[in-house]
This record gives C-alpha cells, sequence and structure tokens, in this order.
C-alpha cells in the first residue's frame, strides 16, 4: 500500500508570506511542504506525504466565509487526497475559525478524513467541536512540537479509518459523543464510589458531563433612543495616543477606561490601536473607523440620542483569556450600569 | 464581553465582521460591519461616503438597540 496522499491547510502566517499586513490573500496552492507541514511530514514516518499545501489570508476567510470556503474546497478535491489536515491554529482566533471551517467542511462535502488542531479557547473549538476531530494544543506557536506529536497518530488512525478512542486516549477536544462499552463494575457500584468521593470532597470524574449553556437573555429593547445614554466598548484596542495604560496588543491583562468629553471624533493626533492581531494602518488612520466616535457625537447634536457617555471602555482581543475578558466586562458592566448608561455599543475587530 | 454586559443589565449591540464568532460568544443584538481591520469604515472610500457608510452602520445599530429580541439576531439590513 502507498503512501496516504495529505493536503495540508495553513494561513499566510505560517507559510512566510506575511503578518496583518497579508491576512487578505486569497487562497492558493503550493505543491510543497511548508512551515508546520515539515514537521507533520517527519512525524508521519513515510506513511503519509503532504502533496499540497493550501494557504489563505486569516482576514480575507473570515471576511468572505462561503467565498473563500469553496475555493479552498476546490482547491483540496483537485488533489483527491486520503486525508486532510489544518493549523494547527493554537490561539489565533481568526485561523480558528478558517480551519474549524475547512477542515468540517472537507469531511462534509469532500467525504474526506479531516482534523485540525486548536487551543481550547480558540473561538474555532465551540463552532465546529461537535462535528470535528481538533486536537488540543497549547496556546502559543511554542506548542508546535507538542501539537504535532498528538496529530500526527490521530492523523494517521483516521486515515487508515481505524476506531477512534475517548478524547483522553487520543489528545482531541470531546465531541459530546456517547459510546457504550463494557466494564466490569456495574452503574450503581460506580455512581456509590463517586458519590463517596464527592462527599469526602475527592476528585472524581464524572460519566455524563452536562453541556454549558451559558447563554444570556436579551435585554428589553431601549424604549426611546432619543432619551438614552448611549456607551461604547471596543475589543479593537482603541487607546489615547501613547497607549497610556500599556495594554498589551495581545493577551490583554487589563482594559481601559478612556474620557472622551470634548472629542467631536478620534483621529490619528489623538488615538490609535493597541492591538496586535489585525493590520493596525486604518485604525491609527482614523480610530473612528472602530469606534464610531463623530458618528454618535453627531447624533447627540442632532437629538437624535440622548447622550454619548463621557467614558469608553476599551481591551485588546488578541489571544485574551476568556476569563480576563469576561472579568474585564464584568466590571464594566457594572460601572456602565450604576452611571445611569441606558445600551451599550461595542464594536469587535 | 458582550455577554457579561448583557447580564449586568445593559441591552448591547455587538458590531463586528465576522458574526459567526459573534454568535459562538453569546451575543445577543448583532450588526455585521465592514472588514476586520476597518469594521466601521472602508479606506477604498472617499472620505464623505466613508462617514456615510459608518452612520448607516451605527444607526443600524440604535435600531437594534430598539427592537425586542427573543434570541441571537443578525440584523442584516
Amino acid at each position: 500500500m502507498g503512501k496516504f496522499r495529505v493536503v495540508h491547510y495553513i494561513n499566510q502566517f505560517f507559510a512566510g508570506i506575511g503578518g496583518e499586513e497579508k491576512a487578505d490573500i486569497k487562497p492558493e496552492v503550493r505543491e510543497t511542504v511548508i512551515g508546520p507541514g515539515m514537521a507533520l511530514n517527519a512525524g508521519f514516518k513515510g506513511e503519509a506525504e503532504i502533496v499540497a499545501t493550501v494557504i489563505c489570508g486569516d482576514s480575507y476567510f473570515n471576511e468572505n466565509i462561503e467565498e473563500a470556503k469553496a475555493e479552498v474546497l476546490e482547491m483540496v478535491k483537485k488533489y483527491n487526497p486520503d486525508l486532510f489536515i489544518a493549523g494547527p491554529a493554537f490561539n489565533a482566533g481568526r485561523y480558528g475559525v478558517a480551519c474549524g471551517t475547512i477542515t468540517d467542511a472537507v469531511q462534509k462535502e469532500l467525504g474526506i478524513p479531516a482534523l485540525t488542531a486548536m487551543y481550547e479557547e480558540n473561538p474555532g473549538v465551540d463552532m465546529f467541536k461537535k462535528s470535528i476531530y481538533i486536537v488540543a494544543t497549547k496556546n502559543s506557536a511554542a506548542g508546535m512540537r507538542d501539537a504535532v506529536s498528538k496529530m500526527v497518530p490521530l492523523a494517521l488512525k483516521l486515515a487508515k479509518g481505524e476506531e477512534i478512542g475517548s478524547p483522553e486516549e487520543e489528545n482531541y477536544i470531546a465531541r459530546g459523543i456517547r459510546k457504550n462499552f463494557f466494564t466490569d463494575k456495574r452503574g450503581s457500584e460506580r455512581a456509590v464510589e463517586m458519590l463517596i468521593k464527592k462527599l469526602k470532597g475527592e476528585e472524581f470524574i464524572t460519566e455524563y458531563p452536562m453541556p454549558d449553556f451559558d447563554r444570556v437573555k436579551p435585554n428589553p429593547a431601549v424604549k426611546d433612543i432619543s432619551k438614552a445614554t448611549i456607551a461604547l466598548v471596543t475589543s479593537g484596542g482603541i487607546v489615547p495616543k501613547g497607549n497610556p495604560d500599556h495594554i498589551e496588543s495581545s493577551s490583554a491583562s487589563k482594559y481601559g477606561k478612556y474620557d472622551i468629553e470634548g472629542f467631536d471624533n478620534l483621529t490619528s493626533e489623538d488615538h490609535q490601536t493597541a492591538h496586535g492581531g489585525y493590520d493596525p494602518v486604518y485604525a491609527n488612520e482614523d480610530p473612528d473607523r472602530v469606534l464610531p466616535v463623530d458618528i454618535l457625537r453627531e447624533m447627540e447634536k442632532e437629538g437624535k440620542i440622548g447622550k454619548l457617555h463621557r467614558y469608553y471602555y476599551a481591551t485588546v482581543g488578541n489571544g485574551t483569556a476568556v476569563k480576563s475578558a469576561k472579568a474585564f466586562a464584568e466590571k464594566i458592566g457594572k460601572e456602565l450600569k450604576e452611571a445611569g448608561v441606558d445600551a451599550v455599543i461595542l464594536t469587535s475587530t | 464581553m458582550v455577554k457579561e454586559i448583557e447580564r449586568a443589565g445593559l441591552p448591547v449591540v455587538h458590531m463586528c465582521t465576522v458574526v459567526p464568532i459573534s454568535l459562538t460568544v453569546g451575543a445577543n443584538r448583532i450588526v455585521p460591519t465592514v472588514a476586520i481591520p476597518h469594521p466601521l469604515g472602508n479606506p477604498a472610500l472617499n472620505p464623505e461616503d466613508e462617514k456615510a457608510l459608518r452612520r448607516k452602520l451605527v444607526e443600524k445599530a440604535l435600531r437594534a438597540l430598539q427592537t425586542e429580541v427573543e434570541d441571537q439576531t443578525v440584523f442584516e439590513d
């Protein structure tokens, strides 16, 4: 039997084409092994071989999901591979969404075994973990070796059509699939053992974790917007020039609260972006492109809204831990509520 | 973030380009925007047209805030 033919998907960064300034490149295919593909290929030890690498810019993919998906599918199809691998995307949000989208599409529409890999907090995980195998990685490319060592065995098993074990055994993110198997202890015995552990305050592993549906019900609509105070919040990193609070360009550990009294609009003279996860040129040129102070100020003068809240809040949503973002927003929400704000516009890049 | 602000009792509209991410993080009122590096602008337009575009998007966001929703809603047009 010959080697399994593999098509690999990566973004512009891992292809060595460029950073954020190249994030808008369209899909292209190269019949070579590139970047992380080298480590994967080495890991296959001759059992499989990357025959082509598809490259696409993260912003292009996310801004044109349907077109990008169709274009990449066409490219993959042309090589009729036995296996498709995307990533690893680690904690890069747009890359994770692209990897998840295309892995799901290849599996569903082309019927080719496929897998990807990313960090558990990548938004691509919640979107696709039920439908595809996502190997759990660390949150940065420093975890490449670890990621590859977990991806290779699962990839080969998928290509061979072998039975896939539990998420713990195979290092993928749990898909919420229940499987029947025989065990030496019956259910009642296991349940009692678990209960005793729980009573003693010891660790135990549930056999059926409850799904986590953390949804918040929408608040009632604003009755009279012409009397309402509207506040601006952004994860797009708009800060006063010089970034006085030193908000980090990625994995932000804080947020800022900034006074915009007297500002009719934001300009390159007084504001900038601190975000390191998108091409900053446009936001630095005119920060209103991310935080629309100009328009809201006009509407305030025209009486279309009651008031633009005196302070806006900003952080950098770039690989920022979900736990941190949640903590920031809890505080921001409470402050805004206490300040008598009626509604919030939150912008994201 | 959008979810925690909603939990604090404030109606919030999420203006963003990658709608699937917004849906995944649990935003209830969503207005799709132009592009990731310039959600509320378009450098290819002249300044007047760009501002008109931004105004349209903000008006849409305000409409979303004035609309009662039961569930996650994407305000397309």
